[in-house]
């Protein structure tokens, strides 16, 4: 496998610029004879789709859900950055890139982050332009908020909906191209495989969900917008449905895998209640502007919170944190809690939670104030746990969220298997070791709108695409592969549920592999997952026809990737003898408890090559080089 | 004519048709209802303002032209709104085949769920109502030409008037409903306007219901006689 | 707690459907309505019987999957509420309850609980969008859009596309959805070029699709879980009517 990262020459500021110069063009009259596979129709794939479509490209847009409105992206609370600086409080271009390569900790690439940044700006005036309805001031001009420890008012917002909108501005957006004839959709279709021809990525196989139809699909690329991989956690606030085997099918073909061991952790999502508890439910970061975070200083304090004192409470992050507070970056913020809580000063029933308190802001600025920023936030929380967090702190712990590992790709979006391309969170490219907020719609957007559409010409462009006929060798036996493994899920007759295995693999991940590994507990785990997997295919049960509509089936085939990927994200974070950003080895700390990062060893991209379902992945490195931003350690005391 | 043939084909077109209708019928349902009021005035004044009606508009009409012409939208109207409401009434049986279980207990108010069944009664009244005071077909002791006496004679029979009262009742959901929904139906959204719809609707209601009502019952009570 | 569920089991579109009774005796008022049938499908599993088909995904009430009839209420008795935010605290101990799906002839029901909603998709279609190619966007401060201009067209827009006013509707009409989508477009000034084609286009394509029509009712913005309100249907009969003027 060669990582060649295909970074354009000149200076950082003109690279992008430089680069879509210098790629080689589709005729316009021949894009109608290129046809290009879209999986995944979030606000990565959708907005792909939609603008190939509007290109001349032929698009055929596969999604698993009934309709491609109800991609996870929908569920982003928060916000979107860019660095149109409509505050003037000195937000630029350059701001917002330097802020995000020290935010994801000197893990990123320079040059993906900065045209990250560049194309912030025409995102939001593409949303403004489909009508999404971002926040105004009266003067009726867009609203900012400074959003999850950014010095700056860079975020645009729509209440706490801001993902729904962007994702309701791009199904339309694919909707129209669908109207036009230009994107075909394929709703309840999920990708099972890449088909490889030649070396180059030709295709995939589906499985529609609703009669178990299996089949092959042919274009000259694949693009894969596919989400993130927190479900391997079992527990995470990601969508029920989101899963890693689009991926790590690909993954499986040839794709190279970058950081899996990067995760992230977000501090504030509403506590685990019960072991019913199937998912958990974030409450946006913009909470912690205003909100107080603390626990009892004694240990094992049972009294309600408005019983304790003032003096008898801990605000934790405020202490440790003078300059940032509550507004620490999510890892640091995660991190503590999870501390305190192991050391006996959790809340709530499960003690594992700390309270997130408003009366401060509540006397200071009112009810009402709180009411219009956190209304339907306070809403939700309190429909979920039964109490109203206007009276009484809200209760919080921190949820597996998002992934910054993913598929590694080169500058122009493409894996390590020619033809492929991926976006979105499915890749690993622009948040390094942890993503600020409101940065993730922003490169879901990026990649679809402005980078992808103009990339994937240059690829096109310079290749010839032959058809590929429906009986092609491998064409075939990729989709037999599939059938087979459809075959053995379907006939899975243990005595266990899928989702009982799971969660116990999603336990000992976030036990072993969540907010803070060790060696010792990363070895363990590593001899635990091949029993788990042991366990699921001998002992999981699945009921039911590969005929119609069967969820445990579906899941079966999700399940069984994340046992590899899990296994996976153990390896590569033994290997990573450093902490940076959401990945702490506890072996690698400051004294004060921060992470150590070891930037002679471990500036670099940990890409890993599958070798086969019986050997070890096989470890590659891209290093990283910082031109601009000279790595300094993080610091928000 | 295409254009209003494709206006009218969807459901919306054949709505706003019931809600135009729907306001021509309140007109005359209001306009009537005063007429009635005038039997507190005594004989010469109602009867001369029946006979008043069958002047309108001279000399360019003739004797009765206007209350035919009246007729003739009124029926129009009339016809519209049935044959709408029969269209939409079928269109929307066909769009759920399969009821639920339990008819979902989310409110909707005595008046909308009666307007079907309200019609159909209001507009079987209309027609007894017709034969009983306009051509005095079903009418014991009908003079032509004097209302006064055929709208107390008819009165004094208990089962008429109740009849009557049962029907004007129905008539007050009809509208309470309906003079609402016609609002919603023109697609009235001004901020102001829209807060006032509902009361103007029940006041509308109640209105009329009384202004209607009273007639009957002081014939009964032998206040007028 | 207990309840005892009755729930609508129906092979495939063509099958007859009837209703199974199941029990759950296990049930903690913490849970969702989901996690119960979560978790009475786990029991079905491990007794090999085919668990109950339904739709769900982000379990936070906002990607619109899923959505069943309890009791004759789409997404159970609490307004501005999805079936995946409805909790079983909700309910008494040794509460009996009748499942349903969506029912509308536009809505063919797949399997079990799980409806075929593409109608909405193709309303969306037909015009529930504004023409702007990627990139030919002016900058977003070009155009001021008054603060109450944009908080409304924003009501509008939080439709999560589940499709429970159709469900609740006596005449399974989707105007609540139709209207939602016209008004959000039609409000702000970006939408206006093709406002009128939008509303005519969006209509018929609503009508071709064989929803009811809507008397007015006013049951969908009870059952909405977004309490997206009955003014945007006047929103749209106006638009509806202005737009023949219009477009002609």
């Amino acid at each position: 496998m060669k990582l060649d990262a295909r970074i354009p020459d000149g200076p950082l500021t003109e690279k992008w610029e430089r680069h879509r110069f210098e790629m080689k063009l589709v005729n316009p009259a021949n894009k109608r004879k290129h046809r290009v596979i879209v999986v995944g129709t979030g606000l990565a794939g959708g907005s792909a789709a939609a603008t190939m479509g509007e290109l001349g490209y032929e698009v055929d847009a596969f999604f698993f859900h009934d309709s491609s409105r109800r991609a996870h992206s929908i569920a982003a609370q928060g916000g979107i950055n860019a660095a149109k600086n409509y505050q003037h409080d000195g937000d630029s271009v350059f701001r917002l890139f330097y802020d995000t390569i020290k935010g994801g900790d000197f893990r990123s690439r320079e040059a993906n982050v900065y045209r990250l940044a560049e194309v912030s700006n025409e995102i939001i005036d593409q949303a403004v332009a489909q009508g999404v309805p971002f926040a105004r001031e009266y003067g009726g001009l867009l609203d900012n908020r400074s959003f999850g420890g950014a010095q700056v008012s860079r975020t645009f917002y729509a209440r706490g909906q801001t993902g729904q909108q962007l994702l309701l501005g791009v199904y339309q957006a694919l909707e129209r191209q669908v109207q036009a004839g230009r994107v075909r959709t394929h709703s309840m279709h999920e990708m099972l495989d890449v088909i490889v021809v030649d070396g180059r990525a030709r295709g995939i196989v589906t499985r529609n969900l609703d009669n178990g139809e299996i089949r092959s699909w042919t274009a000259d690329a694949v693009v894969l917008g596919t989400g993130g991989y927190s479900n391997v956690f079992y527990l995470s606030t990601n969508a029920m449905k989101c899963n890693v085997t689009a991926a790590w099918r690909a993954h499986r073909r040839g794709a190279g895998f970058a950081n899996p061991c990067f995760t992230q952790i977000h501090p504030t999502a509403i506590p685990e209640s019960d072991e019913y508890q199937s998912k958990l439910t974030l409450m946006s970061e913009s909470l912690r502007n205003d909100g107080r975070i603390w626990v009892p200083k004694k240990k094992g304090d049972q009294r309600s919170p408005d019983e304790i004192p003032e003096a008898e409470r801990d605000y934790f992050l405020e202490r440790m944190y003078p300059a940032f507070g509550n507004l620490v970056p999510r890892d640091l913020a995660s991190r503590r809690a999870k501390e305190m809580c192991d050391s006996g000063h959790g809340v709530g029933p499960t003690r594992r939670g700390v309270y997130l308190d408003f009366t401060d802001p509540i006397e200071r600025l009112g009810r009402d104030a709180i009411e219009e920023r956190y209304g339907n936030l306070f809403q939700i929380y309190e429909r979920i746990t039964d109490e109203n967090p206007y009276r009484l702190p809200m209760r919080i712990y921190p949820a597996p969220h998002y992934t910054m590992g993913g598929l590694w790709v080169d500058y122009n979006l493409m894996s390590t298997l020619p033809g492929l391309h991926v976006i979105g969170e499915a890749n690993f490219s622009d948040h390094g070791a942890n993503r600020l907020g409101a940065s993730a719609l922003m490169q879901g957007l990026a990649d679809g709108y402005f980078v992808l559409p103009l990339t994937i010409g240059d690829y096109i462009a310079r290749h010839e695409f032959g058809d590929i006929p429906d009986d092609h060798p491998d064409v075939r036996r990729t989709e037999d592969e599939v059938r087979d493994r459809v075959a053995k899920l379907v006939g899975l007759d243990g005595s266990r549920t899928v989702d009982s295995i799971h969660r116990e693999l999603g336990r000992l991940l976030w036990e072993k592999c969540g907010m803070s590994r060790n060696a010792g507990g990363l070895k363990e785990a590593l001899d635990r997952i091949p029993e788990l997997r042991e366990e699921f295919w001998n002992n999981a049960k699945v009921v039911g026809s590969d005929r119609d509509i069967n969820e445990g089936l579906e899941k079966a085939g999700r399940v069984a990737d994340f046992f590899d990927l899990g296994e996976l994200m153990c390896r590569d974070a033994l290997a990573r003898e450093e902490s940076c950003g959401g990945h702490l080895r506890e072996e690698h700390q400051t004294p004060e408890g921060e992470a150590q990062r070891d930037d002679e060893r471990f500036t670099h991209v940990t890409v890993w090559e599958y070798t086969g379902p019986d050997s070890e992945a096989r470890e590659h490195r891209e290093s990283l080089s910082f031109t601009e931003v000279a790595p300094s350690q993080r610091s928000y005391k | 004519m295409k254009q209003i043939a494709s206006f009218y084909s969807t459901t919306v077109g054949k709505k706003i048709a019931m809600a135009a209708t729907g306001i021509v019928l309140v007109a005359y349902v209001v306009g009537h209802m005063l007429g009635n009021l005038k039997i507190f005035q005594g004989p010469e004044k109602l009867n001369s303002y029946a006979e008043f009606l069958r002047e309108v508009g001279a000399p360019v009409l003739g004797h009765g032209e206007f209350l035919w012409i009246a007729r003739i939208v009124l029926l129009a109207a009339v016809a519209i709104h049935i044959v709408a409401s029969a269209q939409l009434t079928l269109q929307s049986r066909a769009a759920r085949p399969v009821g639920y279980r339990n008819t979902p207990h989310q409110e909707f108010s005595y008046a909308s769920r009666t307007m079907r069944w309200g019609g159909v009664i209001i507009s079987l009244f209309v027609v007894y109502h017709i034969l009983h005071f306009t051509s005095g077909t079903v009418h014991g002791d009908f003079i032509p030409n004097d209302p006064y006496h055929n709208l107390v004679v008819g009165f004094q029979s208990w089962p008429v008037a109740l009849a009557y009262i049962g029907a004007v009742v129905m008539l007050g959901f009809h509208l309470y409903h309906g003079v609402w929904s016609m609002t919603q139906t023109l697609g009235v959204n001004n901020a102001r306007i829209e807060r006032m719809r509902r009361p103007a609707a029940l006041v509308l209601a109640v209105a009329v219901v009384i202004g209607y009502v009273v007639v009957p019952v002081s014939i009964l009570a032998g206040w007028v006689t | 707690m207990k309840v005892t569920l009755h729930v609508w089991r129906q092979e495939s579109s063509e099958a007859e459907g009837r209703f199974e009774t199941y029990a759950a005796n296990d049930v903690s008022p913490d849970m969702s309505f989901l996690e119960l049938l979560d978790v009475v499908n786990e029991g079905l599993i491990e007794s090999d019987v085919e668990p109950i088909a339904f739709e769900h995904d982000c379990r936070e009430g906002i990607c619109g999957s899923c959505g069943v009839v309890i009791d004759g209420s789409p997404h159970g008795p609490h307004e501005g509420t999805a079936t995946c935010q409805l909790h079983m605290r909700s309910f008494a101990d040794g509460d009996e309850l009748w499942i349903e799906p969506w029912r509308a002839r536009s809505f063919p029901i797949k399997k079990d609980l799980v409806v075929d909603r593409g109608a909405l998709d193709r309303i969306i279609e037909a015009g529930g969008y504004i023409s702007i190619n990627t990139g030919a966007a002016p900058d977003a401060n070009a155009i001021p859009i008054p603060k109450d201009d944009v908080d409304a067209a924003l009501d509008a827009a939080t439709c999560i596309g589940c499709g429970a006013c159709v469900a609740v509707c006596p005449n399974a009409s989707a105007m609540l959805f139709t209207s939602a989508k016209v008004a959000h477009l039609n409000m702000l000034p970006q939408g206006q070029p093709e406002r009128w084609s939008r509303v005519a286009r969006m209509v018929e394509q609503m009508e071709a699709e064989g929803f009811g029509n809507c008397t007015n009712h006013g049951a969908c913005q009870i059952a909405c879980p977004k309490e997206i309100s009955i003014d945007f249907i006047a929103w749209l009969n106006r638009d509806y009517l202005r737009a023949q003027r219009k477009v002609g």
